[in-house]
C-alpha cells in the first residue's frame, strides 16, 4: 500500500557535514564457521534516525552488540562521536543509550528505582537525577505509576520503561533493538512518537526492526541487512530507485478499455498498461504526479473510471528484490 | 569503585525485599539453633541432670563401689539424681512409670563373681521414651564394668606370680579405683563449645553458605532478566560488575552472621567468646563462603543450576565440617576430611575463643579458612569473567 514519504533528505543533507555520531566501517563477527556480520559499514549523523531493516537472524542484534561494546568484533572500526571504540573504552559508553530487544528491567524495583539505579551507574549527580528521572517518566508515559513495582506493570508499560532506561543519561546516540516486539498498538505508537521526538531534538538513533512500517515511519535512512551483510542503504526513495521498482495504478473502469490502455501508453510516465476483466493496470513512474494526466487521458478515450488504487513500491518490495525473500521469512 | 557500590546497593535493596533471603539468612538458622540446643542440651554439654534409680541386690563391696562411690560421686556433682530402692520390681516400675529415666540393677552375687574372676554385669532398665538418658546410663554402667574387668585381668596376672597375696584384699583395693567417669567442665581446656554455642555457630556457618548464594548468583539472574546487557552497555567495567556482586554476597554474609551471633547470644544463651576474634573468624568464614559459591556459580548456565549445585556443596561441606554433629570426634578419615572444610576450622577457632582464647589462639583456623578461600577464589576469578557476558 502507498505510504507517505519518509525520507528527510534535507535534514540528512545538512547533518552530513557534521561529524557522525556513529561510524562503522567493515564490521565483522563470526562464530566458528558462521559469519554473523560481514563487512558492515554505515554512519549516523546527529538528529538522524537510521534503521537496520532485516529479518530475524539477519545480523542486526550482533551489529548493535558490537557497537555497544557487548561483543568484541573480529574486524572493523567503530567511531563514537569521533572517538575510536575499543574493548577498553568504558567512558565512551556513556554517550550511548542502549535499549535491548528483551525487556531488561528489575522487576522487584519500581520504575523510579530502576531509573535511579541507572542514573547513578552513569554518574549523574543526585541533584540532576531527580529532574531527569521525571523527564524520562513523562517521555515514556509512566509518571503516574513511577512508584509501583515493575512486576505489576503490563507488558507495554515494561517496554516503555525499557526505552526510558536508555534515555536517562541523555545519550548522543540512542540504540534501540526491536523495541516494539510484542507491544500493544498504543504502546508501540507511544514508543515511536518518543523516538521521533528525540531524533527531532538532535539525538542520533540507530533503530533495528523487521517491521517495514516502523522503518518507513521513523527512519531518515535505512540499511537493508540480510545474512550478515548490508545489502543496500539510503532513503526509501533512493532504495526504490536503486532496485528499479515502479508505481502501480489499478483502475476499475467501464467503457472502451482497450482504447483507454492504448491512450495511456502514449504518456511519457507510463511504462506498461494492460487490460483486465474490469479495468486497466498501469506501471508508471511517479504515480502521484502522473495520475491527473492519466485520468484525463482515460476519460478522453471513453473510459469511465469508478475507482483508483495506487501502489507505490515499499521497503518490503525492495527487500524482496534485494534478497529474494520476504521480510518475515 | 562508585559503580561497584551502586551495583551492590541495588542488589541489596532487591534482596532485602526478598523474604526468602531473610528467612535463609536469619530466621531459619536461628530457629534451628534454638530447637537443636533445647533438644540436645546436656548430651554434649552436661547441663542436664539425669534421674536414675539403683537397686543393689548384691550389697557387696564391689557393688557398693558402684552405687556409692561412682553413682554417689555423679550425684554430688549434680549430674544425676539418684533414688535407691530395695526391690527389683520397684526399680522396674519407677522406670516404666517415668519417675526415673533408667534404673541400675546390680544382681545378687555381683561382687562374688568379680572376685572369683567370673563374668559380672550390671543391668540397666530404661524408660522407652528416654533413649538418650538410658544410653547415658548404659555408658556409665559399661564403663564401670570395663574397669572391673581390667582389675580382674590384673588380679589374675598377679596370681600367676604371687601365690601368697590375699586375693580378696587385692580385689577390694583394686575395686577402689579412681573415679572411672570424670565429669568436669572441659570446654576451656579442650576447646570444645557448649551446646548452645555449638549449634548456634554450626548452623550459622552452615546457612552462611546458602546466604551468600544470593549475591554471586545475581550474575546469572542479571543474564536471565536481560539486565546484564544493560550493565555491559553502561560505562562500567566487567570487573566492577563482578566485584559488585561479590560484595553483595560478602555484605549479606556478614549481616547474617552478625545478626545470628547477637541473636543467639541473647535469645538462646550462646557464648561466642572474644568479640574481636569472633569478628575475624566471621570475616574469614564469609570470604571463604563467597569464594566457593562463586566458583560453583561460574560453572552454571542459569541461576537455577547454580542454586542446585551450591546447595549440594553447602550441604556436604556443612555436614562434613560438623555444623550439626561433631563429626571430627569420629576420628580417622572423617576427621581428616572435615579439616578441608572452613566449617570445621571456624568451629575450632570459636572453641578456642570460648575457652578464653584471643586473637593469638585463632591464627591457625583463620589461616586455614583463608587458604580455602584463596584456592577456591582464585579458581573462581579465572572463570567468572566468562560468566559476565550478554
Amino acid at each position: 500500500m502507498a505510504r507517505s514519504a519518509f525520507a528527510n533528505d534535507e535534514a540528512r543533507t545538512s547533518n552530513a557535514t557534521s561529524t557522525p555520531v556513529l561510524s562503522c566501517e567493515g564490521l565483522r563477527k563470526s562464530y566458528g564457521d558462521l559469519v554473523a556480520v560481514n563487512n558492515v559499514s554505515f554512519h549516523i549523523s546527529p538528529g538522524e534516525t537510521y534503521g537496520l531493516l532485516g529479518p530475524n537472524g539477519a545480523g542486526k542484534t550482533t551489529t548493535i552488540a558490537m557497537v555497544c561494546g557487548l561483543l568484541n568484533r573480529d574486524a572493523g572500526e567503530i567511531m563514537i562521536d569521533g572517538e575510536r571504540m575499543t574493548p577498553g573504552s568504558v567512558g565512551l559508553k556513556s554517550r550511548i543509550g542502549y535499549v535491548p530487544q528483551e525487556i531488561a528491567v528489575y522487576p522487584d524495583l519500581s520504575a523510579r528505582e530502576n531509573l535511579t539505579f541507572f542514573a547513578r551507574l552513569y554518574g549523574i549527580p543526585r541533584s540532576e537525577a531527580k529532574s531527569r528521572i521525571g523527564e524520562v517518566l513523562d517521555t515514556v508515559g509512566l509518571a503516574d505509576r513511577a512508584g509501583d513495582l515493575v512486576k505489576t506493570y503490563s507488558g507495554g508499560m515494561k517496554r516503555r520503561l525499557n526505552v526510558g532506561l536508555g534515555l536517562i543519561h541523555r545519550p548522543k546516540l540512542l540504540i534501540l533493538d526491536e523495541p516494539t516486539v510484542g507491544v500493544d498498538p498504543q504502546s508501540r505508537n507511544s514508543i515511536l512518537e518518543s523516538v521521533g521526538r528525540l531524533s527531532s531534538e538532535g539525538m542520533a538513533v540507530l533503530y533495528t526492526t523487521h517491521y517495514m512500517e516502523e522503518a518507513e515511519r521513523l527512519c531518515d535512512r535505512v540499511g537493508i541487512i540480510d545474512s550478515g551483510e548490508l545489502k543496500a542503504e539510503g532513503t526509501q526513495r533512493e532504495l526504490v530507485d536503486l532496485v528499479g521498482e515502479h508505481d502501480r495504478i489499478q483502475v476499475t473502469a467501464t467503457g472502451d478499455l482497450e482504447a483507454g490502455a492504448t491512450a495511456v501508453r502514449r504518456n511519457n510516465s507510463t511504462r506498461e498498461a494492460s487490460v483486465g476483466d474490469d479495468g486497466i493496470t498501469m506501471i508508471v513512474d511517479g504515480a502521484r504526479s502522473a495520475l491527473p494526466q492519466l485520468i484525463t487521458t482515460l476519460a478522453e478515450a471513453g473510459v469511465q473510471v469508478r475507482s483508483i488504487d495506487v501502489t507505490e513500491p515499499d521497503l518490503e518490495a525492495v527487500f524482496l528484490h534485494l534478497t529474494g525473500k520476504a521480510l518475515r521469512d | 569503585m562508585r559503580a561497584v557500590l551502586v551495583i551492590t546497593a541495588n542488589d541489596l535493596k532487591q534482596r532485602m525485599r526478598d523474604r526468602s533471603a531473610l528467612l535463609i539468612a536469619v530466621v531459619v538458622p536461628l530457629a534451628l539453633a534454638f530447637i537443636f540446643s533445647q533438644t540436645l542440651s546436656g548430651v554434649s554439654g552436661g547441663s542436664v541432670t539425669f534421674r536414675y534409680a539403683v537397686v543393689d541386690l548384691d550389697q557387696g563391696d564391689i557393688s557398693q563401689s558402684f552405687t556409692q562411690e561412682l553413682l554417689g560421686h555423679l550425684e554430688s556433682n549434680g549430674v544425676i539424681e539418684l533414688t535407691t530402692v530395695d526391690a527389683l520390681e520397684e526399680g522396674r516400675q519407677l522406670a516404666a512409670d517415668g519417675d526415673v529415666q533408667a534404673t541400675f540393677v546390680v544382681p545378687e552375687g555381683f561382687s562374688q563373681s568379680v572376685m572369683s574372676n567370673q563374668p559380672a554385669e550390671i543391668q540397666v532398665l530404661g524408660n522407652v521414651d528416654q533413649q538418650i538418658a538410658t544410653s547415658v546410663a548404659q555408658s556409665i554402667a559399661g564403663t564401670f564394668i570395663n574397669q572391673v574387668r581390667a582389675v580382674q585381668v590384673s588380679v589374675a596376672t598377679a596370681a600367676m606370680n604371687l601365690s601368697d597375696i590375699d586375693f580378696q584384699e587385692l580385689a577390694q583395693r583394686a575395686a577402689a579405683f579412681p573415679d572411672p567417669i570424670v565429669i568436669e567442665d572441659v570446654s576451656a581446656s579442650r576447646s570444645e563449645l557448649d551446646t548452645e554455642t555449638f549449634f548456634a555457630a554450626g548452623i550459622a556457618v552452615f546457612f552462611l553458605f546458602f546466604t551468600v548464594q544470593f549475591g554471586v548468583s545475581g550474575i546469572l539472574d542479571e543474564k536471565k532478566q536481560g539486565t546484564m546487557s544493560r550493565l555491559l552497555a553502561a560505562p562500567v567495567s566487567r570487573a566492577s560488575i563482578i566485584i559488585g556482586k561479590l560484595l553483595t554476597s560478602f555484605v549479606l554474609g556478614i549481616i547474617s552472621m552478625a545478626v545470628l551471633a547477637l541473636a543467639s547470644t541473647y535469645l538462646i544463651g550462646a557464648n561466642w567468646g572474644n568479640a574481636l576474634g569472633v569478628g575475624v573468624l566471621i570475616v574469614a568464614g564469609v570470604v571463604a563462603a563467597v569464594a566457593v559459591m562463586s566458583l560453583i556459580a561460574s560453572f552454571a548456565k542459569t541461576s537455577e543450576q547454580a542454586g542446585n549445585a551450591q546447595s549440594v556443596v553447602a550441604l556436604v561441606l556443612g555436614m562434613l565440617g560438623g555444623s550439626f554433629f561433631p563429626v571430627a570426634q569420629a576420628g580417622g578419615v572423617i576427621e581428616s576430611l572435615s579439616l578441608v572444610t572452613p566449617h570445621a576450622w571456624f568451629l575450632r577457632g570459636l572453641g578456642n575463643l570460648q575457652g578464653g582464647g584471643g586473637l593469638s589462639d585463632i591464627w591457625l583456623p583463620v589461616l586455614a579458612i583463608l587458604a580455602f578461600a584463596a584456592v577456591t577464589g582464585t579458581a573462581a576469578s579465572l572463570r567468572l569473567g566468562k560468566t559476565v557476558e550478554q
